[in-house]
């Protein structure tokens, strides 16, 4: 009886096994970058973020949104804090609508740091009208919206590829080695030298890259600095509390015959 | 037990008690005998009993923030994860918490099954069990649901696209549940409404499930019936109260890892995307602890046939108490049946994970065998093993080594140490 069982338990993992790797074969796993953010005390890297905002405002701006946002969390603490006057300046230098006024009007005026960022387009469909059709997603939460997060948005970025012979692509779509079915309608944003840097870094592609996805990352998690901290001094207090329960438990169930 | 007896010793306590009496309730649960071997499997109660104050609390303050509309819901969440005072906190705790709910609930229940504890005179307390695992399968689907995203929307279409599978009915009644002509803000509205009700109705029937605990008493490792109170046992407080502590604490200290670590380590990616009823994701999957149910559904190829077996794979254990002939209560005495105990939960984590796996080939395959064997566990081998099996000598106390049939005790204690 036993030795069926065994039998039945042994197909049972062997089959399990089997079929975990072939479902691992299918995707192609992104680059893996050693994140400064990454771990249990994982941290942004300052100068990092703000070139990355650099790019972004520079670059990927001018189709994707990122709404969620507002400009004075580029100067709140885990970000990647500008000064007060820079915060100032960089909302200033967008144009919001706001009203109506007295008259009824809307109209345009400088940004303020308590304004979201704005929009590049006033609604989905001129986005989409103005990309062949594909809508830009928001970059609010772009990081934790794609399986693999930040390696994933990274890989994208450094993935375009010629594509393989043979491949037939329609007008406005590009390959990609690392997107979900090698197809992407944005096309290849990045090359050496495409920003200058206010802190003069060498603008390559993998730090333009980097810098950006690291923005990407905050943006997503503006929380994670002060999650890490708190997480650590959580655990430490449950451990220490921990210990203590423990040795009080062993003590008062010493007066009774069972272990615990 | 101790009602009876008690006294407050003041003379406004007595007068209080006289009229409502709360502090010699309190004096039961003080010294309510609880068998003194029950084991670490045992603290899951307390620890569930913290996952939903904890759930409540945490969902209370959200639902302050949230606006529960399809054009809002979604920013409103963005709103609590940054401008919410520790909103993300809140929000990571409430969603993490869920998982945990569902981790503790399975061990809890795997655990009743190792040791009998729903067999008599227990069966009432496993019913009350079911009925509120029931209900927290219905609260987290519909909480899931609120913050809009792409698995929220499309997961909430194909389990309200079930009931369309009732015949003549099916259409109309998935229309009325909808409250539209497909998931809409209406939908939306409804389950806010509903997860904020259910959580008092898990409360009102935890309630009662510890009231019908409270009758016969811990069932315990070893299985026999115990004198209450007597050397076997020992007072609620503050023995099983710091032993529950400490393993609460344990607890809270993995439950602390995902919420500070890995917040979405258990959630899909897809729900960080805005609700979208034009774009189908590549594959629609529900949370990790719905996914046996969900690949018992999609093992059968017609849809009401699916969802008859998925439900009744929920509802047959409801009657479990009565498919299990053995007299026998734990595992420790029971060879045959301990070995189809470890199957079983091979089985259910099998089917878990072909959940999460697309419905082809090989997995559907397995999905399949998976199937046919929770039933037959339950249909067959439950009542067919309870007859034919040759159950170990039970001891005839938990302090007492001597067994009624003469086999030695050390047996059994190596036998419960390795649970």
């Amino acid at each position: 009886m036993i030795k069926v069982f065994n039998i039945f338990f042994k197909t049972l993992i062997f089959s399990f096994l089997l079929s975990v790797k072939t479902f691992s074969a299918e995707a192609i796993d992104p680059i893996r970058v050693d994140w400064s953010f990454k771990g249990l005390t994982g941290k942004f890297d300052r100068s990092s973020l703000q070139r990355g905002f650099q790019v972004y405002k520079e670059v990927c701006s001018s189709c994707h949104s990122m709404k969620y946002l507002s400009y004075r969390n580029l100067g709140e603490p885990g970000g990647p804090e500008f000064s007060e006057k820079e915060v100032k300046a960089i909302a200033a230098s967008f144009e919001v609508t706001d009203g109506p006024d007295s008259q009824g009007e809307m109209f345009l005026r400088p940004g303020r740091p308590a304004d979201k960022f704005v929009n590049p387009y006033p609604n989905n469909q001129a986005a989409m009208a103005a990309n062949g059709g594909a809508y830009p997603p928001d970059m609010s939460v772009l990081v934790k919206a794609r399986k693999g997060g930040a390696d994933y948005i990274y890989s994208v970025l450094l993935g375009y590829v010629e594509k393989p012979a043979g491949m037939i692509l329609d007008d406005g779509v590009y390959y990609n080695k690392y997107m979900a079915g090698n197809k992407i309608k944005m096309p290849k944003v990045l090359s050496d030298g495409l920003v200058d840097y206010a802190d003069g870094t060498n603008s390559t592609e993998e730090q333009m890259a980097r810098d950006v996805t690291t923005f990407l990352s905050w943006a997503a998690e503006p929380e994670l600095e002060e999650r890490h901290r708190t997480g650590v001094k959580v655990m430490i207090y449950l451990i220490l509390l921990t210990i203590l329960v423990y040795l009080s438990m062993k003590r008062l169930w010493s007066r009774i015959d069972t272990e615990v | 037990m101790s009602e009876h007896e008690y006294q407050p010793k003041s003379k406004v306590g007595k007068w209080f008690n006289d009229r409502l009496p709360l502090l010699s309730l309190a004096s039961h649960l003080t010294d309510y005998p609880t068998p003194k071997n029950l084991n670490y499997w045992w603290t899951f109660g307390g620890i569930l009993t913290f996952c939903l104050v904890t759930q409540i609390i945490t969902g209370i303050v959200l639902a302050m923030h949230y606006v529960a509309h399809a054009d809002l819901a979604f920013s409103s969440v963005e709103h609590i994860m940054r401008d919410v005072n520790y909103g993300w906190l809140i929000r990571y705790i409430h969603s993490n918490g869920a998982s945990m709910f569902f981790l503790a609930v399975y061990i809890h229940i795997f655990r009743s099954l190792f040791y009998g504890s729903y067999k008599s005179p227990r069966e009432v307390i496993w019913i009350i069990g079911i009925l509120i695992y029931l209900l927290m399968m219905a609260a987290a689907f519909m909480g899931y649901v609120l913050p809009w995203g792409q698995m929220s929307f499309w997961g909430a279409t194909v389990i309200t696209n079930l009931f369309s599978a009732i015949p003549l009915v099916g259409e109309s009644i998935t229309t009325w549940l909808w409250g539209a002509y497909s998931v809409d803000n209406p939908t939306l509205n409804r389950f806010f409404s509903l997860h904020y009700l259910i959580p008092f109705l898990i409360l009102g029937l935890v309630v009662l499930h510890i009231w019908a605990l409270h009758v016969p008493g811990n069932n315990n490792p070893v299985g026999i019936d115990i004198k209450k109170p007597s050397k076997d046992t020992v007072p609620f407080h503050p023995y099983i109260t710091i032993k529950d502590l400490f393993a609460l604490l344990m607890f809270m200290i993995i439950f602390s890892g995902f919420v500070f670590f890995a917040p979405n380590v258990l959630g899909h990616s897809d729900n960080y995307i805005p609700a979208n009823p034009m774009v189908t994701p590549a594959h629609i999957v529900p949370e990790w602890y719905l996914l046996p149910f969900y690949a018992i559904l999609r093992s059968v190829p017609d849809k009401l046939g699916g969802v008859i077996l998925m439900f009744s794979a929920i509802f047959i254990l409801l009657i479990l108490p009565w498919l299990d002939t053995s007299k026998v209560r734990s595992s420790v005495f029971r060879p045959i049946y301990r070995q189809f105990f470890w199957i079983l939960v091979i089985d259910v984590l099998l089917l878990g994970y072909m959940g999460a796996m697309p419905a082809e080939g090989i997995y559907l395959l397995l999905t399949r065998v998976g199937t046919i064997y929770y039933f037959l566990h339950f249909l067959v081998v439950l009542p067919v093993v309870g007859y034919l099996e040759k159950t170990d000598p039970l001891p005839v106390s938990i302090s007492d080594p001597i067994m009624t049939g003469g086999a030695n005790i050390s047996l059994a204690k190596k036998n419960d140490k390795s649970i």
